[in-house]
């Protein structure tokens, strides 16, 4: 197999990319958000067979036609020649969170979008990310009609620790959901910066 | 590019990805990140026209390196049959696959230029 090797054209050519993926639960707004910000384009992830056979590298239970396709929502900003931010929709379905795994990695960190009426659906975000220790922000999507939160009440009922940045925001405005990314820019400085600080090298 | 699709909208969604993998549904080799960099290789001493359609397709679309998740939307393929491929043609010297940069990821600078740079969005 050919090697990596490292092609000193090609580094000086390899642009930074920075990921950032947009959870939370179904219909709290991750599409809105990613197509308000960012030029959004069509990704299908898998073509998952019948669950017990995903992992299974065999045609069993094609035969049932339990399948799906996956589409995620994929944007990117181009900040600079050099400097791409990508914004990856996080499927919402529990069963496809095998794929949360490769996606979390690399990533400076996540949005966490939250309906206030359905809050609970943002509760499998917010674990995942406090265990894998990926910087979050909460957003709050503040829907016509939805009752306004204050965010500290958010914060109790999500039982957030209290440095999470939690924003509430409009996603359909794009000034609203890039508010919302540099707040995550911002709170991912503090903790690289906290960290410098705690451990010098 | 819509162009050169493999697939049309119609059809049953797994049998027909899968069958330009040979059926398989992992990756062989060295697995990649969905933003490694993907280029093709110096195509001088290979016969294209030996080569698999949707193999040219990527080898077009790679000539300036492309992330792998740009490269599947581009495609119009599942990302797991796109990885497939790629492995393959990275077997066969066709691409290279990068990692993406990320040695300055943790760099507060890049990451207030990037701070700065929404903000003027």
């Amino acid at each position: 197999m050919p090697s990596a090797g490292s092609d000193p054209d090609l580094d000086a050519a390899t642009p930074v990319s920075i990921k950032i993926l947009i959870a939370g639960g179904f219909g709290a707004g991750k599409t809105t958000l990613v197509s308000s910000v960012s030029e959004i384009k069509p990704l299908r992830t898998e073509e998952v067979l019948s669950e017990p056979s995903v992992l299974v590298d065999a045609l069993d239970g094609v035969e049932q036609k339990t399948t799906t396709t996956v589409a995620m929502d994929f944007g990117r900003i181009t900040v600079r020649d050099d400097l791409v931010v990508y914004l990856f929709g996080t499927p919402g379905q529990h069963r496809f969170w095998f794929m949360w795994d490769e996606l979390a990695l690399g990533a400076l960190g996540a949005v966490v979008m939250a309906d206030t009426r359905r809050l609970a659906d943002s509760f499998p975000s917010v674990d995942y990310f406090e265990r894998r220790g990926l910087p979050f922000v909460v957003a709050v999507n503040c829907f016509d009609g939805a009752k306004r939160f204050q965010p500290e009440a958010v914060r109790t009922a999500l039982d957030l620790n209290p440095d999470v940045p939690i924003v509430l925001c409009d996603a359909r405005q794009r000034s609203s959901s890039r508010d919302v990314l540099v707040t995550l820019v911002e709170y991912a400085i503090r903790l690289i910066s906290d960290s410098e600080v705690m451990a010098p090298r | 590019m819509r162009d050169n699709q493999w697939l049309d909208r119609d059809a049953g969604p797994v049998v027909r990805p899968y069958a330009l993998t040979g059926g398989r549904t992992r990756p062989t080799g060295e697995s990649f990140d969905l933003l490694a960099l993907v280029a093709s290789n110096d195509l001088n001493s290979i016969d294209d026209v030996l080569l698999e359609p949707e193999y040219l397709e990527v080898m077009r679309q790679c000539r300036q390196p492309k992330p792998v998740a740009d490269l599947a939307s581009d495609l119009d393929l599942p990302l797991g049959v796109v990885r497939i491929l790629l492995s393959d043609m990275r077997e066969r010297g066709l691409v290279t696959i990068r990692p993406p940069a990320r040695t300055r990821l943790t760099d507060p600078q890049v990451l207030k230029d990037v701070a700065d740079a929404l903000r003027r969005l």
